[in-house]
């Protein structure tokens, strides 16, 4: 079984990526599994200054799934290159810096500081975080703010892969897709989470301190697969799937409609080795797809009738 | 001093042995031995049930009430889905654990130190009595709503000094109050450990203050992952700053977190 795959100038052992967001900076999974054995890592969102992220309460359960309104608390991308990055196993699994800002240009300042990092692999651009009330979303629902940021993040990454996140929560994905394409964006990853919420009829109080917040679990899976069809139509970079994926059977289905790889988010919560209980399980989960490889899955999805 | 535990942690699937036969809403569960014998009074794991679906996302926080080389034990309250569908497993049954997690209390010994339990935040004092090495200088004050039955104070008040104080309605929380402040009060030069409802803890950082007493809290939250990496489960610290309950805490020095 080959589960090397090769994407916008990486080379992965295996497709699966942890999300950011779901799995710190790896650095707290280490007891769980070994890190280096991942595909790649995307570690928690950066922003140019640290930030305090949004008052508690700031995550919900919901039926197969949960809403979240972090804020992006992180401590900042100057502290993330010193303190964190070195002590990340670089040299053996991918390390995929998120990119969080509230204007272009702050875009561009941001991914200054990460160009010049050996120890980073790529770039996600995060155009899609419904938790914060500057930049976020607000880019990512106009075609025309993606391209903006893509074509800036691209111009300052001295040709480190740029990946953009995509949010679901607008009409039409492939034509945001497609603004990413257009801006030079190596690859799109998507979906980041559905904007949601949550109250309690006893208190009368939404669940979440930000009021709405973000869906994310295998509830939300067959939105995510929706998207990444239509991506795929949309584009010829190659397509990150993510969304609700829990088992290599989930994996697989998204390399089936297009996707290139695959980022495992949530179910980092439903026990802190799932991930890589998900790689073990990839072999078995290929013999029932009656695949030798990822690359002859992908995209051969058979919708004729 | 608030120490680390630097034990190995890994996932687990553990057995349940069984629970006991007291108040339906409260449960005491029983696992098959994690090897968690060194673990430290006040420390956490997340319990996720083998048999759970994808229905319920997060496992689920609990203190660890006692640990030796036979078995674990933990205490809580049906308070929602996931305490409801833990107190109807039954014997055999598979249990997903993690932990030991985050720091404990500390436990010096010949130091007069007053356990101050409110409600389900008698659990981990059970552990802390049992493995302290000088019990004599302890001494429990457990406030509580419900019956004492529901809870496994006896047990504990067999080893230390104890007492309790029931706040059967609202008129009786002046009472419970003056009792937590005297308590604490009574510490002076010792040290002061809290589990209990926020409401409870931070009348006793108040008390610790006013007092000049020494105390330590455990917090509880809804966390997701309890290693560290959601950043659901915050609190803030002295200097205003976001810290995570699971991996900072779950005990902080009553001056090293807001309320």
């Amino acid at each position: 079984m080959d589960l090397r795959v090769e994407f916008a100038g990486l080379v992965l052992k295996n497709p699966i990526i942890t999300a950011s967001g779901t799995f710190g900076f790896g650095l707290e999974f280490m007891n769980f599994g070994d890190i280096k054995r991942l595909g790649g890592i995307v570690v928690k969102g950066l922003s140019l200054k640290p930030r305090e992220g949004n008052p508690m309460p700031r995550i919900a359960e919901t039926p197969c799934g949960m809403l979240n309104a972090i804020g992006i608390q992180n401590p900042g991308v100057e502290a993330f290159v010193r303190d964190k990055l070195p002590l990340l196993p670089w040299r053996e699994t991918a390390i995929i810096a998120n990119l969080y800002a509230s204007s272009v240009q702050e875009f561009g300042e941001l991914t200054g500081v990460l160009a010049g990092e050996e120890g980073v692999a790529a770039l996600e651009v995060n155009v899609s975080c419904p938790n914060v009330h500057t930049g976020g979303a607000a880019f990512g629902q106009d075609p025309t703010q993606i391209r903006k940021v893509t074509e800036q993040v691209k111009k300052c990454a001295a040709g480190k892969p740029v990946i953009v996140k995509l949010s679901p929560n607008v009409t039409d994905i492939g034509l945001c897709a497609r603004a990413a394409q257009d801006g030079g964006a190596d690859a799109v990853s998507l979906i980041n989470t559905l904007l949601g919420m949550a109250v309690d009829i006893r208190t009368r109080r939404p669940r979440l301190a930000n009021v709405v917040g973000g869906l994310s679990g295998p509830a939300i899976k067959p939105v995510a697969l929706r998207c990444v069809h239509q991506a795929a139509k949309a584009v010829d970079i190659p397509i990150i799937g993510i969304g609700g994926i829990v088992s290599a059977e989930d994996a697989l289905e998204f390399i089936l409609v297009g996707a290139s790889a695959v980022e495992v988010g949530t179910a980092n919560f439903l026990r802190p080795d799932q991930s890589f209980r998900i790689i073990d399980d990839l072999p078995r989960a290929m013999l029932k797809a009656r695949c030798k490889s990822i690359d002859e899955l992908r995209g051969t999805l058979d919708v004729s009738r | 001093m608030v120490v680390r535990n630097c034990r190995e942690v890994k996932v687990r699937e553990l057995r349940f042995l069984g629970a006991w036969d007291g108040p339906s809403d409260f449960v005491e569960l029983t696992l098959e031995n994690p090897g968690w014998d060194g673990y430290r009074p006040g420390q956490f794991a997340m319990l996720r049930p083998s048999g759970w679906g994808l229905d319920l996302t997060w496992g689920r926080p609990l203190s660890i009430s006692r640990a030796d080389a036979e078995s674990v034990t933990f205490f809580f309250q049906v308070v929602g889905r996931g305490t409801e569908r833990m107190a109807a497993l039954k014997a055999g049954d598979a249990i997903i654990i993690w932990g030991p997690l985050g720091n404990g209390f500390s436990a010096p010994p010949d130091t007069p130190t007053t356990l101050l339990a409110g409600g389900m935040g008698l659990a981990p004092f059970r552990g802390y009595i049992e493995r302290h090495p000088t019990p004599e200088f302890l001494r429990l004050v457990f406030a509580h709503r419900p019956d004492l039955d529901c809870y496994p104070y006896a047990a504990m008040s067999e080893k230390v000094r104890a007492e309790e104080v029931r706040e059967r309605t609202p008129d009786d929380l002046p009472v419970v109050i003056e009792r937590i402040e005297t308590a604490v009060r009574e510490t002076a030069n010792g040290l002061v450990l809290a589990c209990g409802p926020t409401p409870f803890l931070k009348t006793v950082q108040q008390a610790a203050r006013t007092h000049g007493v020494r105390a330590e809290l455990s917090l509880e939250s809804r966390m997701a992952c309890g290693v560290g990496a959601c950043l659901g489960c915050v609190c803030k610290d002295g200097g205003d700053k976001h810290v995570q309950v699971c991996a900072r805490g779950p005990v902080f020095k009553a001056d090293d977190v807001r309320l």
